[in-house]
């Protein structure tokens, strides 16, 4: 029953989504409905799925859209034409979409098709061949790797494209002079900042966990990827970007998005030097159980590294331009100088 | 049982909003958002069809005989990462065509081309 609640819930939250026009509130409301996917995932068993929705969801896209607000202005104009066709062509799609599922199996009917074709055998046979609890990390890590690993590529390149697109000159950024304007929410809120200082350790403890427990429990490299991006970008809105880049610059990040993709890739090859398929980790070492774990642990770092540094890579491209577009606007009004 | 696919129905209805968002709205970051919308309904979707009624969640254990169909998770979790990915290029594009046109309004830029 709970999950028609959900779904009724997701229901007007997007139908709030479209009505509304501040794009402020329309992100809160994203946010909301990140978080409702989430618990609706849970209650469909997903909580791999969950995990990562929830962190992505509520968290990295609400921040990835407030900075864009900020630069775009939240207000949104009305269209003056009466959208009458779209309203036509969307009906009619959904009509049809509706009658195509008169066919499909029932909810949660355990002899649909899509439960009696591979997935018997990962549920019987993956304790033996890959020895691990989750089945999930066993499907996406080792049984499907090669897809897995597309994804991360996917992933790396978008983060390679912001780059491209957003990318500020470091002249750009430290010829012009200090600013004086008002400072934003890392100088004015001093609990936020007390209890960041001590959420923050936490945060990256909890990433670690999820990192290197998702062979048991849900979790995983790309899970904990984006809860350890959340955290660093915590600590970049309240302490400030000079001081996120203090602790680790830039490039570092683009080196280590890098590295991870590198690192998933060479698990690959030497699975092939050492006589198997492309990601068949059996090869590895001399016993095959072994081997799998080795080789989820690796790839699992790999996607990690590569999505965490993906993550943060694209909010600090996002505040970087933005810091050099309030900068010229102060340089300038100076050079018009008061006359 | 009358309500067996209304989950799908529901995934559909989600993902028609989006749709509408994408098509009738000016605003660039508003299309964007319908985007997530769409998204976010074909996960509703994958993700309810791998419930099995009883079952618990594919994480092996002793005791438990039946589970939910782990192979959706595992493409829907990938999925979900790279559409941030895929929405943070989008939202990087918009920035460019704010510096370039003064504004996000699909109207006001289509203005400005033909002018």
């Amino acid at each position: 029953m709970i999950n028609f609640v959900l779904l009724a819930l997701l229901l007007i939250v997007a139908v709030g989504i479209m009505r509304l026009q501040d794009l402020f509130a329309v992100t809160m409301l994203l946010s909301i409905y990140g978080l409702m996917s989430a618990t609706f995932f849970v209650a469909m068993d997903a909580v791999d799925v969950a995990f990562t929705e929830a962190s992505v969801g509520a968290g990295i896209s609400t921040l990835l859209l407030l900075v864009v607000i900020s630069f775009t202005g939240r207000a949104e104009r009305k269209t003056r034409h009466k959208p009458y066709v779209a309203l036509f062509v969307v009906t009619v799609i959904g009509m049809l979409l509706l009658y195509g599922t008169s066919d499909m199996p029932y909810f949660g009917s355990s002899d649909a098709p899509i439960h009696n074709h591979v997935a018997p055998r990962y549920i019987n046979d993956s304790m033996r061949e890959i020895g691990v609890p989750n089945i999930v990390t066993s499907v996406l890590a080792s049984y499907r790797a090669f897809d897995t690993f597309g994804e991360v590529v996917v992933i790396f390149t978008a983060g390679i494209a912001v780059l491209g697109l957003l990318s500020v000159s470091s002249k750009a950024l430290s010829n012009s002079q200090p600013l004086n304007r008002p400072r934003g929410l890392y100088q004015q809120h001093i609990v936020i900042r007390i209890v960041a200082k001590i959420l923050l350790p936490f945060i990256f403890l909890f990433a670690l966990y999820v990192q290197f427990h998702g062979d048991f429990g849900p979790g995983g490299g790309f899970q904990a990827g984006v809860i350890f991006a959340a955290a660093f970008i915590l600590y970049a809105m309240t302490f400030g970007l000079d001081a996120a880049t203090a602790v680790v610059k830039p490039a570092v990040i683009e080196l280590i998005a890098a590295v991870g993709v590198l690192l998933y890739g060479s698990v690959g090859i030497a699975t092939l030097l050492s006589g198997g398929n492309f990601f068949d980790y059996d090869y590895l070492l001399a016993d095959p159980i072994a081997g799998q774990h080795l080789g989820i642990l690796l790839i699992e770092l790999g996607v990690g590294l590569t999505v965490t540094c993906v993550m943060v890579m694209i909010c600090f491209g996002f505040s970087l331009r933005r810091k050099a577009h309030e900068q010229k606007a102060v340089m300038n009004i100076s050079e018009r100088g008061p006359k | 049982m009358i309500l067996g696919l209304a989950n799908t129905w529901v995934a559909i209805v989600l993902m028609m909003i989006g749709l509408y968002i994408v098509i009738a709205q000016g605003n660039l970051i508003k299309k964007i958002i319908g985007l997530t919308l769409f998204q976010t309904s074909v996960f509703i979707f994958y993700i309810s069809m791998g419930k099995v009624a009883g079952g618990s969640a594919p994480i092996l254990a002793q005791g438990i005989t039946e589970y939910s169909n782990p192979l959706p998770h595992a493409l829907i979790l990938t999925a979900i990462v790279v559409g941030i990915s895929t929405t943070a290029l989008a939202l990087s594009l918009v920035v460019r065509i704010k510096e370039t046109y003064g504004s996000i309004e699909e109207e006001e830029i289509q203005a400005q081309d033909e002018s």
